[in-house]
């Protein structure tokens, strides 16, 4: 794929390498017990050891541990047995303990991959340099108080897995498709609850540009992004930002860079004095971890099929096309949604891209004009499969279902019920669709001799008016059939 | 002096002789009489009253017994400074593990102890409440008790207290027992839980016990030891009944002499009793064996190194924002940040400050802390090594007796000197103790060290109190 980007005087590539920080899905913090609920009124689940009292120590919550390792397997990546936890220093109002615990040297995750898929049908692998457990800061918060800053610290201490990318995003597109597949492998694996707007999923970049073939330019890393909205327009300004420097002759200083929402530009977080000596060493509060064998393997059993696997399924069980697969896996929950059809109805398994479209087109646009998601949804996967099967076996017409539908929606009601109590059925009985032509036929004598003079177009006229008596019951393919055995 | 030791006033409480009201006023007096001494930097008779008044009776030696608690021990009924101005009015909330323990078993403290800033010193002199006078002081000279634990050693010794916790960092508890003439217990890393210590070097520090004779440390060792799930280096392991067990026959054991411990300009005396202490194992059945520990010489250095880099970032949270001393002039974080720091911390804290965060920074991490670790490691093998020949090692606690007030304060490696003795074991994370051996020419109590295998408290406890019973 052609990424390159015209400058004034040449064509530039874009180089660029992710820093995500994952918040890991736990219900306590990565060395305390505090629950980490979001929104709770602030300093309201700080323990003792989140504050950094005197004495205080740090003890490893094991299921963060899993929940890393986990991640860690579902990014195919190497899980590190032996790993060391990290003090990473320096002063800020909202680190109490004057460090933050993270993981530098010997991370519990090393090298693994993600593959990104293009609307195409190609794909790119993007190598994972590792990921690693560390915690999170407070939250200074210094618009309550025109003088003063305040300080929460819920979010003190709650863990978070940053997981680094080798450079090899070559646009904000690519950028964009990697960070919504890390995000939906993720919630794949539970690990994560993937809420990029409270937080849970950010990312740091880092950018350079480059002319094709050339080595890699400096780069300049923009902190802190949580819309992948805003991660695409902070790369394409910092990209141009870039370009026109060095086109005018001037050299990237590598700096860290903030995003303005507001004004769509980056600009320095700080200067390169004050760039920060972190004085990274081992922890002494807490051991080395050692993880034994049957601890991953046992984490390893417990891994869900992820998207890319699913996608395989449909494609080779399903026998649905790359781009309907690749619609239905990016969500987890309606994947789950798509898969329960066929578990409570597995005669629909050779109507798979009927259940697609039902689900990608109807119940998608319902979901969205009601804006709730597809657990909210009224209609539960057994009476979807129910309505498809009640199309398929000809009980109903397409076009029925579909008001039938809308009527499940508002009534939480069965198909069948539905159905049922309005009549819906469809008339299949020959005879009966028979009698209905004879109707039309004798009161359309013109437009009959119309048709047998060749406006063969009638047929569509006739079709209407019998439809329009049986109420749009009548089985649109015999009724299709007998009109034409009888113009004939 | 009556009531100095915690197994006979135990029976005396036991047998009704004395209650804990009047035993607690005999103290408090002497407490009241050796003000001077600046052994305590909290003490309050209304909080003693009240302990005594809502004790619940223990069946436990130590119900009733009072102690003395140093101040880098968290307690939730006593302020805790770690003796520094940027601690002055902090009130933990919590309870050390240690601390609770002790009450659990319904002992009484008396207050809590001055020691040097944070337990960096050896001379008790950097605590921002004043020196602590070492009480085998004349008139003429004062003597430092040394340090950090100064305040618990001088209360011991003077008998303002039946006990006293103490931590020990590079040998923060047996340097300042020697220098007061008391026994001082530094265990294994890991018998004693952390939590609630306030931190100076994670990897080193352990909290232990002054007394005036081997028993009584037994005895509250004991008390103290044990596992904790708070204090991811806690060492899950069974805690012997140490007072009961003691086994004053050494027959058949073997004790290692270092040779690297002989060095050079030491005064004479300290190799004196430290010859005497040798014959006096060998009329007990003791095998000599003369045993070589290496990289003793680079103990120090490598002390110097991971202790002030722990302590650097250890010492971080004391920022003025969450608790503690926040300087006035705070007109900007980074003003407050600065100030705070400048004006909370002494001088000797702020030097230490600096030298870990110098060893620790991008360039130097390689050539001093790294190197440092991997030193630490071998000085540890050194004592793994020796430790197969024999059962446990003996050595002087100090180069000297008691120093002047004042003495050694323009020199900082001088002063660091101190710890070249007990330095090796707390890097080692060996358990240690020293007694009283023998006396200076001046008439000052010596200090003579056993150092054990990892776990093996019993047998230091075995050998003081042999030493103690036949020591001349």
């Amino acid at each position: 794929m052609n990424n390159l980007i015209k400058g004034k005087k040449s064509d530039w590539e874009i180089v660029i390498g992710l820093e995500i920080h994952a918040q890991v899905k736990s219900n306590s913090k990565l060395f305390s017990s505090s629950p980490t609920k979001f929104g709770s009124s602030p300093n309201s689940q700080v323990s003792l050891v989140d504050a950094a009292m005197p004495g205080m120590l740090p003890v490893i919550n094991e299921y963060c541990i899993k929940q890393a390792v986990k991640t860690g397997l579902g990014l195919e990546a190497k899980i590190n047995q032996y790993s060391v936890f990290d003090r990473k220093n320096y002063f800020y109002a909202d680190l109490p303990q004057g460090y933050q615990i993270s993981q530098y040297k010997n991370p519990i995750v090393g090298e693994g991959k993600v593959t990104i898929d293009f609307r195409d049908g190609s794909s790119k692998d993007i190598r994972i340099v590792r990921l690693h457990l560390e915690q999170d800061a407070g939250k200074s918060m210094h618009d309550q108080n025109p003088t003063k800053t305040y300080v929460d610290l819920n979010r003190s201490g709650v863990a978070l897995m940053e997981i680094v990318s080798e450079p090899d995003l070559r646009s904000s597109e690519e950028t964009a498709l990697y960070i919504t597949k890390i995000r939906t492998i993720l919630m794949y694996l539970d690990t994560c609850d993937g809420n990029m707007q409270e937080g849970s999923l950010r990312a740091d970049v880092n950018i350079s540009v480059r002319k094709p073939g050339d080595n890699y330019g400096t780069r300049c890393e923009i902190k802190n992004l949580n819309s992948i909205k805003f991660i695409k327009q902070a790369i394409e300004y910092e990209a141009r930002r870039q370009i026109e420097i060095i086109e005018d002759g001037g050299t990237i200083e590598q700096n860290t860079l903030l995003f303005n929402t507001q004004s769509g530009k980056t600009k320095p977080m700080r200067s390169k004095e004050e760039a920060h000596d972190y004085r990274y060493f081992p922890d002494p509060d807490l051991l080395p971890l050692n993880l034994e064998n049957n601890f991953i393997e046992k984490i390893r059993r417990e891994i869900p099929l992820l998207p890319d696997q699913r996608k395989v399924k449909y494609i080779n069980e399903l026998k649905l096309s790359n781009y309907d697969s690749s619609v239905l896996i990016a969500e987890k929950e309606v994947s789950d949604y798509f898969d329960s059809v066929f578990e409570i109805h597995e005669e629909l398994k050779d109507s798979s891209k009927l259940v697609a479209n039902w689900i990608t087109s109807e119940l998608f646009s319902i979901l969205k004009k009601n804006e709730i998601n597809i657990l909210q949804s009224p209609i539960s996967s057994d009476y979807l499969g129910q309505l498809i099967l009640l199309i398929k076996t000809n009980k109903i017409s397409g076009k029925i279902a579909k008001d039938v539908f809308e009527e499940m929606f508002i009534n939480k009601k069965s198909p069948k019920d539905i159905v049922e109590e309005k009549g819906l059925i469809q008339v299949t009985d020959i005879d009966e669709i028979e009698s209905i032509i004879d109707q039309i036929l004798e009161t359309n004598t013109d437009k009959l001799k119309d048709y047998k003079s060749g406006k063969t177009k009638l047929l569509g006229y006739f079709i209407g008016q019998a439809m329009k008596i049986s109420k749009g019951k009548a089985n649109p393919k015999i009724l299709n059939e007998i009109l034409l055995k009888k113009l004939t | 002096m009556d009531f100095i030791s915690i197994k006979e006033t135990a029976d005396k409480l036991k047998n009704k002789k004395i209650s804990i009201t009047e035993l607690s006023n005999i103290f408090i007096d002497r407490i009241n009489k050796n003000a001077n001494l600046n052994a305590y930097i909290y003490f309050d008779e209304d909080n003693i009253n009240h302990q005594i008044s809502s004790l619940f009776h223990q069946e436990s030696l130590l119900n009733g017994i009072p102690l003395a608690i140093k101040d880098l021990f968290c307690t939730k009924n006593m302020p805790t400074t770690a003796a520094s101005k940027i601690l002055k009015n902090f009130k933990p909330t919590y309870e050390s593990f240690v601390t609770q323990k002790l009450l659990n078993e319904g002992s009484i403290f008396l207050g809590k102890t001055n020691c040097d800033e944070f337990a960096m010193g050896s001379a008790n002199t950097t605590s921002y409440f004043g020196n602590v006078v070492n009480p085998l002081s004349t008139k003429k000279i004062p003597l430092v008790p040394g340090g950090s634990s100064g305040g618990s050693a001088a209360a011991v010794a003077a008998g303002l207290c039946l006990g006293a916790t103490g931590t020990d960092t590079g040998g923060s508890i047996r340097q300042p027992a020697s220098f007061c003439g008391i026994v001082g217990i530094k265990p294994t890393y890991g018998l004693c839980s952390r939590w609630g210590i306030v931190a100076f070097a994670s990897s080193l520090d352990q909290a232990g016990i002054f007394t005036n004779c081997v028993d009584d440390a037994a005895i509250l060792m004991e008390s103290i030891a044990g596992y904790d799930n708070k204090d991811s280096t806690s060492a899950n392991i069974e805690i012997p009944n140490y007072y009961k067990s003691i086994n004053n026959d050494l027959s058949g054991k073997t004790v290692g002499i270092p040779f690297e411990y002989n060095i050079s300009g030491i005064p004479e005396e300290i190799s004196i009793i430290w010859e005497e202490a040798i014959k006096t194992l060998e009329k007990g059945g003791v095998k000599i064996k003369k045993i070589s520990l290496p990289h003793t010489k680079y103990a120090l250095p490598t002390y110097y190194i991971i202790a002030p880099a722990e302590a650097s970032s250890n010492l971080a949270r004391y920022d003025g924002v969450k608790y503690g001393f926040r300087s006035e002039k705070n007109e900007s974080l980074d003003e407050m940040y600065e100030m705070t720091r400048k004006e909370g911390f002494g001088k000797e804290v702020k030097r230490r400050i600096l030298i870990g965060t110098y060893v620790l920074s991008a360039g130097y991490y390689d050539a001093y802390y790294l190197k440092a670790q991997k030193v630490r490691k071998l000085i540890a093998n050194d004592f793994i090594n020796s430790f197969q020949e024999c059962d446990f090692i003996l050595t002087p606690t100090t180069p000297s007796a008691a120093f002047p007030i004042g003495e050694k304060e323009d020199d900082p490696i001088k002063m660091y000197l101190n710890d070249i003795f007990t330095v090796p074991a707390s890097l080692a994370g060996i358990p240690g103790i020293s007694i009283p051996y023998g006396k200076s020419k001046e008439g000052l109590p010596l200090g003579i060290q056993i150092l054990s295998k990892h776990f093996d408290e019993q047998t230091l406890f075995n050998v003081a109190s042999y030493l103690e019973r036949n020591n001349e």
